[in-house]
């Protein structure tokens, strides 16, 4: 078991997806409950499923300075980094604590491989090279813009683990503060609707014809979303920000695109970020989990609920209002985990009305009006790769 | 800036022509240069071993798989480390450019065309994903990125969670090879894959240690391909003390010290 560690600050934190730009667009779609998602309006080809775009991202350039790395991708990590005023915050921080003094840590399992897919379409129309930037091609395409924008010194990495991705830069930047490395980190997290992953989560047969309906025993496949997320770590807990009390990061050891059936590694993610956080299953108030809405995610994940959590604690799928946002589910989730901490109501699981039996004693169906002051988010991806994270309010906030 | 302290317990090399890290620290001590890409010829064509796969996973793997499982499980053995207990970073600059390429060329012609088994394949954490189900390693397991930079990068992730965790740490990059546009637009290098164990604690097994620090300012211009490794595989086959820098961000390097 690992040791407990030391909480960090999250002084900062913001989050755009189809439910809008910033805390606010968020936690008021949450609260009202109404959905980001509607019917497939991106793909050329047809595919019927529901989907959570971003709106606007088609006119919305990033800025000429970073002209080379512009792409659908960079453009919602730039959207999002004007929400609740993050790019200044970030900046200060940065003058504050000295650009070598601050992680730039990137989660994204799309990368802007939607630029990729542009520049085959122009090679089937005759193109006999690639346009635009080879920046473009590459799974860091989002760090080189966001490093170039923020002028950060300190260590800067890409995580691509799937949709576990933008949840591991969590424990990364963990690490490097304990280690002194740095004083500070600037988490981002996006992945943006490409052919990609719609006609790849559509050829594996998870993506559902509906809007997804996490752990509803009718539930029939996944809707894909996009998303960015921001976090700004600091070092020590204040009474003023909410904290990061615990990691936790496993593999399932069993299969490449399904999870494994008794959630091996989940388990050991969950248990592994609870001990770091010194805490027992019964101390957290609410879980956000993966709930994805495949068949086989919600069933493992149901058991593990079911098994390891009182009735006392809360739980629910948001992927219903936005998606499921791949490699920046980790952040967004987060974003909204941190939301429900701080506006004190716990969200429900939208679309949902027949729950599994495994977890229907914890599951939130509707929205429930009590303040959880601790609360534990799930990220599972492909290649049974997993992350658990553990969150504390901010312990001066009012209620 | 606080340095990281590591011993490398194991070292795993593969290549077309060199087959493992005695073959080529044998070539780096004669001081004798690389193959250049023209040399690579008909040994371009071989495909590493990958004893670790079962053999119906290793059929189908793709390159990328083979590569970095293969050099993974020579530095674990070299190390006599257990691959099920050891947390494990995967870095590459490209990840999979054949599938990604496949993938783009399959969406431009008929979207609904694209194969279930390549999507899966596609993600950037596939050669962790096989690593870990055919060792049955339940530890954490990634897969990073930084262009150019992802050799030095990734070393410096592995080693900060081996520090932090107080674990050995198994460590692998690679890339393969691609041509078409993409790996024009990219300028794809010959494959190849190199891995370390990193200890955070000396063992009778250390075969060097590295001293690690992650240092702003003008960073080292970068390298393509394994000449991003080559540097430090070279002081390691000499055996001797040496400090070097390797690009690992747009305004930093990483500094080595090794020491035997």
């Amino acid at each position: 078991m690992p040791s407990r560690i030391p909480p960090l600050a999250i002084t900062a934190y913001t989050a755009t997806s189809a439910l809008g730009q910033g805390r606010a667009a968020h936690a008021d779609a949450l609260i009202a409950r109404r959905t980001g998602l509607r019917p497939n309006d991106f793909t050329e080809a047809p595919l019927a499923c529901a989907i959570g775009r971003v709106a606007g991202l088609e006119d919305a350039a990033v800025p000429s300075a970073h002209a080379a790395l512009d792409c659908r991708e960079n453009r919602l990590a730039w959207l999002g980094l004007q929400a609740d005023g993050f790019l200044d915050v970030a900046r200060a921080a940065i003058a504050r604590h000295g650009a070598a003094r601050v992680a730039l840590l990137v989660g994204t399992s799309t990368a802007s491989i939607g630029a990729t897919e542009a520049g085959y379409r122009d090679i089937a129309r005759g193109a006999t090279v690639l346009p635009g930037s080879p920046l473009l091609h590459t799974p860091h395409s989002l760090g080189l813009f966001l490093e170039a924008v923020f002028g950060t010194e300190g260590p800067c990495l890409t995580v691509a683990t799937a949709c576990s991705s933008s949840a591991k830069i969590f424990a990364q930047a963990e690490r490097l503060i304990r280690l002194g490395i740095v004083d500070a980190a600037i988490l981002a997290g996006v992945d943006t609707l490409c052919g990609s992953v719609l006609f790849g989560f559509n050829a594996l047969e998870l993506v559902s014809a509906q809007p997804c309906r996490p752990f509803d025993a009718a539930r029939s496949g996944i809707s894909i979303g996009e998303a960015a997320g921001f976090a700004l770590l600091e070092r020590g807990a204040r009474a003023d920000a909410p904290s990061l009390l615990g990691h936790g990061e496993s593999s399932d050891a069993h299969h490449m695109s399904t999870p494994h059936p008794e959630g091996l590694g989940a388990r050991r993610a969950l248990s592994d970020a609870l001990a770091r956080a010194g805490l027992d299953a019964r101390d957290i108030d609410y879980v956000n989990l993966h709930g994805t809405a495949t068949r086989k995610n919600d069933e493992v994940e149901a058991a593990l609920l079911g098994d390891l959590f009182p009735e006392t604690t809360r739980a629910s799928s948001t992927k219903g209002w936005t998606g499921h946002t791949l490699g920046a589910a980790g952040i967004l989730e987060s974003v909204l985990t941190l939301l429900a901490l701080e506006r004190g109501f716990v969200p429900g699981t939208l679309n949902t009305t027949d729950p599994e039996p495994a977890c229907a004693a914890q599951l939130a169906l509707d929205n429930e009006a009590r303040a959880p002051q601790v609360a534990l988010s799930n990220s599972f991806g492909f290649g049974g790769n997993n992350c658990s994270l553990v969150f504390a309010r901010a312990s001066g906030a009012h209620a | 800036m606080s340095a990281l302290t590591l011993h490398i317990e194991g070292i795993g090399w593969w290549s077309p022509e060199l087959a493992d890290w005695a073959a080529l620290a044998t070539r780096l001590r004669a001081g004798e240069a690389m193959p250049a890409d023209a040399e690579h010829g008909a040994a371009a064509r071989a495909r590493p071993p990958a004893a670790v796969l079962p053999p119906n996973e290793r059929r189908r793997a793709p390159e990328p798989v083979l590569l970095a499982c293969e050099a993974a499980a020579q530095a674990c053995a070299m190390a006599n480390q257990d691959p099920a207990t050891l947390p494990c970073v995967f870095s590459s600059v490209h990840g999979d450019l054949a599938i990604t390429e496949d993938m783009c060329m399959t969406l431009a012609r008929d979207p609904r065309e694209l194969s279930p088994t390549r999507f899966h394949n596609s993600v950037h954490n596939a050669p962790a994903g096989y690593w870990t189900v055919a060792t049955g390693c339940h530890a954490a397991s990634s897969a990073v990125s930084a262009w150019q930079r992802s050799f030095a990068a990734g070393l410096f992730e592995a080693a900060a969670q081996a520090c932090a965790e107080q674990t050995p740490v198994l460590y692998a990059a690679y890339d393969a090879t691609v041509g078409g546009p993409l790996g024009a637009a990219v300028r794809s290098s010959p494959a190849f894959a190199v891995a370390f164990v990193l200890a955070p604690e000396r063992t009778p097994r250390a075969l060097a240690t590295l001293h690690l620090r992650h240092v702003p300012g003008e960073p080292s211009a970068f390298a393509y391909g394994s000449d991003a490794a080559l540097p430090l595989l070279a002081a390691l086959a000499r055996g001797g003390a040496g400090s070097l820098r390797l690009a690992s961000g747009a305004a930093s390097s990483l500094a080595i010290e090794v020491a035997a």
